[in-house]
């Protein structure tokens, strides 16, 4: 009985420790084309459009709400104890050290990484992976590193937009709506971020985007044999990837005190 | 020269090739048949080096691929040209990008001569003027010619075809069995052709083999298909619902 529990876990054990393994070559072997020639830009510029400029307008509208709602929030509670002036700086800090990262990888997920799964699954099951293969030429190289390193790109920089677009929200709801004055808006804001602020918020950006491209490119290039295989890796790859960001971000989080 | 071994391929415990054996000599055009889902297409995979088999091995031109680096697997691989099952062009791709990208990868031609070979490539496939568009936008006998283009672009000494002409109507069906004819005598390629088409094909090719069972059961010439007795192919050639192959 014992024996037969210990058997199930062990088992269990391996094979997760094996799709571990399994995953940590596959971004390894994506990193090394990094660094090799011949590099595909043609590839890298079309993933940057697509990862980063097809998804500004969401990133827009999710940065202006979320700063928005974040003045309402914030202002209610420091009025509360009569510090409303510092409203600039808690928006700000909280975007940028948290929100911004958070969310606009949330969004880049929703929007695109379930996308770039579905992409690949579908080259994988109409044969063009092994087409690219029969050719001589390295599925990797041609179809994940370009991703990866939009990603690299593109994370930090919407997340910039987010934090901005975020910060302007709020500026709009806490002074035009809620009376604040602008100069306290932000000039406070100027003596309580740091650069170390921002630097943690782009490391988040950075970590989520190549964590969210791995595990989606991941999925997607070993989806299963048929169709249905692709749709089951596209919804794993968006859950997998929400709770790496969550999770990651709290990792991060504690060890930026 | 192509030689598969004794070739054993399972699938989470689906046998689906059993000892498989065939030899294709230079320049030999041959034909595979053998029921749907009957492990035509994996060994075709394994010709290429795309499916690692359980036993057996694969030798192509003296070297067992199942057994080289991926070096030297890429090196024999630019060898061959293949046209899968779907055609396998890239979506995100016109077709005239699909046919120069293996130009355009592994050659140093420059963009005008790559223009020039494409050009008459989609001439030779009757595809003129649809250069433009993408795979989604062209039906599914355009996509097969434009498959079979870029699989013969780089002139390989080894063709493989992967049902080249499923699902198309009798006109485009000889149309594209010339067109292979045409090419082979041209460039001389040794070709390995999956196919259903009886008895169009026994025009096409040099000889037959058939898949049963995982294994080749028979290998014979058009004239020694058409005369013989085993039961396996008497029922493939006639179609008929009665014999060995069993419809589920
Ligand atoms: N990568 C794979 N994983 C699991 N099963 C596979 C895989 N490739 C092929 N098969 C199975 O092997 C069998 C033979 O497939 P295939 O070679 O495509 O047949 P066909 O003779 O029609 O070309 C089928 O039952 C198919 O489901
Ligand atoms: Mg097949």
């Amino acid at each position: 009985m014992i024996e037969r529990f210990l058997r199930i876990v062990g088992s269990h054990a391996i094979s997760v420790l094996r799709t571990m393994g399994h995953m940590l070559l596959f971004l390894l072997n994506a990193l090394y084309f990094v660094f090799t020639p011949p590099f595909k830009h043609r590839q890298l510029l079309r993933e940057i459009r697509f990862i980063g400029a097809k998804s500004m307008t969401v990133i827009l509208l999710m940065g202006s709400f979320t700063g928005m709602v974040l003045a309402l929030q914030i202002f209610y509670t420091l009025r509360k104890v009569g510090s409303e002036a510092m409203l600039g700086p808690a928006i700000a800090l909280s975007l940028i050290r948290e929100l911004g990262p958070v969310l606009s990888a949330l969004t880049i997920t929703g929007r695109a990484g379930s996308a770039l799964t579905a992409e690949i699954g579908i080259m994988r099951i109409t044969e063009q992976i092994d087409a690219l293969s029969a050719m001589a030429l390295n599925p990797v190289r041609y179809l994940i590193t370009p991703k990866i390193v939009a990603a690299i790109i593109v994370f930090p920089l919407l997340t910039s937009i987010f934090d901005v677009i975020g910060i302007y929200g709020g500026y709009l709801v806490g002074v035009k709506l809620l009376g604040l004055s602008s100069g306290t808006y932000f000039s406070e804001m100027e003596h309580f971020v740091d650069m170390q602020d921002i630097r943690i918020g782009l490391y988040k950006a950075l970590t989520f985007g190549i964590l969210v491209l791995w595990v989606c490119c991941y999925k997607g290039f070993y989806t299963g044999y048929g169709a249905e295989g692709v749709s089951k890796s596209t919804t794993n790859a968006v859950v997998m990837s929400s709770v790496l960001i969550l999770i990651s971000d709290y990792v991060l989080g504690s060890f930026f005190m | 020269m192509i030689e598969v071994v004794n070739l054993h391929k399972s699938f989470g415990g689906q046998r689906v090739l059993n000892g498989a054996n065939l030899k294709v000599s230079d320049k030999e055009l041959i034909a595979i048949m053998g029921e749907s889902g009957g492990g035509k297409s994996v060994l075709l995979r394994h010709l290429i080096g795309l499916v690692k088999p359980d036993r057996g091995k694969v030798v192509v031109e003296g070297e067992d691929i199942t057994r080289v680096s991926r070096k030297e697997l890429d090196k024999i691989r630019e060898k061959f040209g293949v046209v899968f099952q779907g055609g396998a062009l890239f979506d995100s791709m016109t077709v005239y990008e699909n046919i120069a990208f293996p130009l355009r990868e592994k050659t140093r031609l420059t963009k005008g001569e790559v223009r020039e070979k494409v050009e008459e490539a989609l001439e030779d496939v009757g595809l003129g003027g649809v250069e433009h568009k993408f795979p989604a936008e062209i039906s599914g006998g355009m996509k097969k010619r434009v498959a079979l283009a870029r699989a013969l672009i780089t002139e390989p000494k080894i063709v493989l075809f992967d049902e080249p002409t499923t699902g198309l109507d009798p006109i485009i069906l000889h149309a594209i069995h010339k067109l292979i004819m045409d090419t082979h005598k041209k460039y001389g390629f040794t070709g390995v052709m999956i196919s259903h088409d009886i008895p169009e094909i026994f025009e096409v090719v040099d000889r037959i083999a058939f898949l049963y069972k995982g294994v080749i059961e028979v290998v014979g010439t058009p004239k020694e298909i058409r005369r013989s007795s085993d039961p396996v192919v008497r029922q493939f050639i006639k179609g008929s619902l009665i014999g060995p192959i069993e419809i589920t």
